[in-house]
């Protein structure tokens, strides 16, 4: 057991990413630290990805270098899959900015008390 | 004419861009944009369907780089049926928020955007395509929700986009465990390769992908972020969303279920059938106990979206030509009658005032045109028949009959007294009460950013056009449902 978690010590890491962001999301309750929580739940899938292109021993994907090569698809997928996360993190904030200015708080306590009040 | 597939994507794009540059030569002239990019993009997605349903499948390989390992684009009569009614719906839309929507040249250029993302979802064969459409189909939809003015909006859009964030994450997690095991993102190859690998992977590639999509499409418990985004957005981006951005997510689901596992998948995995069947029970039940429950109209239309999607969803786990049909049918038919609802709702709210279900009483004589769709579309929706809604239902269920799921059989019938109890509650408050007085009339449209309030030809016509749509289509749609047989034969075998 303990062989198996230290030979994919990266998809551990992995997943405890996905643990934490997840926590981070549904506990905190500042919304930029929910945002914070998104990323960090983001960033453990783009570690699985690139941890399951990684080969021991393994060179770029360019024909001139000698086998094996590394599969260079994951990070590919990947960059896409940041620009997404980037795009998702302006819009969360674009509305976090707007939510700020219209009831003065980013807590979600407080924005429940403003709302029950309006 | 081979480039169709390809044009039908790029049309909505280039309209976003020419709407958003337009707008610094001349603000407000994003609409007219947006409907020559819908219009060119209808008659593409008719040609398209036309094709594969002579013909048969479509298929284009983007940029000349062969599937496997380039990206394919495929209409079948499944995606084409989605194609043309999502070009239907946008025009449809767009001709009530001539008058009533946020008139801004962003909002048409993300609107614009909305669209590309769907027709996107529809066509491709690529399962990690299919992933950055739906991330833009998401991005677009959570700025649209948030482009009502009130700050309700941009809590509900904020919400939105976490919840769904968290969609389609799982969904790309699902797609990494099907890509490490086979090495490729091609769903035909996909399936081919997926038949052979380690069932314990395979199950959890699909655990992960559907629940992912569950999320998107709404399905309880996982809707909380509905009711809020549909009831916190302007009407014309309630109208819209509600008719096709969980509709196009249920079509991904129904794709990857049977074109990517596949029917013998569905049917050697108990586990994988309990997940669809569970959460499709759940939602009609609760869906509809919740919507019962709701004192807002739009709220109370959202969670009946719910229960509808979980009829789907059931049709999904079912898997017989009749229930896949039906599934087809329902998505085509409740994004007509749900379209039509909220664009109805709208239309009263502008002209009356009346956004609650108290509110609805006596409004026959406040607004005659108003209280008669809403009321024609509530009983498409129940499904009496000649409606579309009965023809779904009735696919559905007989779906479920041929295949011995009589527990599910049950839960579907009762669906439908459940979506009546909902329905009627309204609709007796609207012909046999008196109107109840002090409500100030288009005060919630002064206060969504329109200097004229009021209702325009438009917004009638898109309403009685929707109507109009539910009865024709309850005729129409049998002769469809054997158009579709052979897309649906493929699909299962």
């Amino acid at each position: 057991m303990i062989d198996l978690l230290v030979t994919r010590d990266y998809y551990v890491a992995a997943f405890l990413l996905l643990g934490i962001g997840t926590y981070v999301m549904i506990a905190a309750g500042n919304f930029v630290k929910k945002v914070i929580g998104m990323n960090i739940f983001q960033t453990g899938i783009f570690l699985f990805f690139i941890a399951s292109a990684y080969l021991d021993g393994g060179t770029a994907a360019v024909l001139t270098d000698s086998e094996p090569y590394v599969s260079p698809v994951p990070h590919v997928l990947i960059l896409t899959a940041i620009v997404v996360g980037v795009a998702l993190t302006a819009v969360a904030l674009g509305m976090i900015v707007r939510i700020y200015a219209e009831y003065g708080t980013l807590t979600e306590d407080t924005l429940k008390e403003v709302r029950d009040g309006e | 004419m081979s480039d169709l597939a390809a044009l039908a994507v790029a049309l909505p794009i280039v309209g976003s861009l020419v709407a958003l540059v337009a707008g610094v030569a001349r603000s407000e002239s994003g609409w007219s944009v947006a409907v020559v990019a819908c219009a060119a993009q209808l008659a593409v997605a008719v040609q398209l369907a036309v094709t594969a349903f002579t013909d048969g499948t479509i298929e284009y390989v983007v940029g000349g780089f062969e599937a496997p390992f380039g990206i394919e684009l495929a209409v079948d009569g499944l995606s084409a049926t989605m194609l043309v009614l999502i070009a239907v719906v946008s025009l449809g839309v767009l001709a009530y928020s001539r008058r009533a929507g946020p008139r801004s040249n962003p909002f048409y250029a993300v609107y614009m955007l909305l669209v590309t993302g769907l027709t996107g979802m529809s066509v491709t064969a690529d399962l990690f395509n299919m992933y950055v459409f739906l991330e833009i189909t998401g991005l677009a939809a959570y700025a649209l929700v948030a482009s009502g003015d009130r700050g309700r909006s941009a809590v509900a859009a904020l919400k939105y986009l976490l919840v769904g964030t968290v969609g389609a994450s799982l969904f790309l997690l699902g797609i990494g465990y099907a890509y490490i095991d086979t090495g490729t993102l091609n769903m035909d190859d996909l399936a081919a390769k997926l038949a052979g690998a380690d069932p314990t992977l395979v199950l959890a590639a699909f655990a992960f992908i559907v629940v992912g999509l569950f999320i998107k499409v709404a399905v309880f418990p996982l809707h909380t972020w509905q009711p809020d985004a549909y009831a916190g957005s302007p009407d014309s981006v309630s109208a819209y969303i509600s008719a096709l951005v969980s509709t196009v997510a249920a079509y991904a689901l129904l794709r990857i279920v049977y074109t990517v596992f596949g029917a013998a998948f569905l049917a050697n995995h108990e586990l994988a059938n309990a997940i669809l069947v569970g959460g499709a029970t759940v939602s009609i039940v609760v869906g509809s106990l919740l919507a019962v429950s709701q004192s807002e109209v739009k709220r109370m239309l959202a969670y009946s979206s719910v229960a509808q999607f979980g009829l789907v969803v059931a049709a999904i786990s079912i898997g017989n030509v009749t229930a896949l049909t039906g599934a087809a049918v329902h998505l085509v038919g409740h994004a007509i009658m749900k379209g039509g609802l909220f664009l109805t709702a709208g239309l009263v709210g502008t002209e009356t005032g009346a956004r609650r279900v108290e509110e609805f009483d006596g409004l026959a004589q406040r607004s005659p045109l108003g209280a008669g769709a809403f009321a024609a579309l509530s009983v498409a929706m129940v499904g009496i028949p000649p409606t579309v809604g009965f023809a779904g239902k009735w696919y559905i269920a007989v779906g479920a009959a041929e295949a011995g799921s009589w527990a599910l059989l049950a839960v579907i019938v009762g669906s439908t007294l459940l979506t009546l109890a909902y329905f009627v509650r309204l609709v007796e408050r609207m012909f046999f009460r008196e109107p109840s007085a002090d409500l100030e009339p288009a005060a919630e449209a002064v206060a969504d950013g329109g200097e004229t309030a009021g209702v325009s030809f438009g917004m009638r016509a898109t309403v009685v056009a929707a109507v109009v749509a539910a009865v024709v289509l309850g005729f129409a749609v049998f002769g469809y449902g054997d158009q579709l047989q052979p897309t649906i034969e493929v699909l299962l075998s």
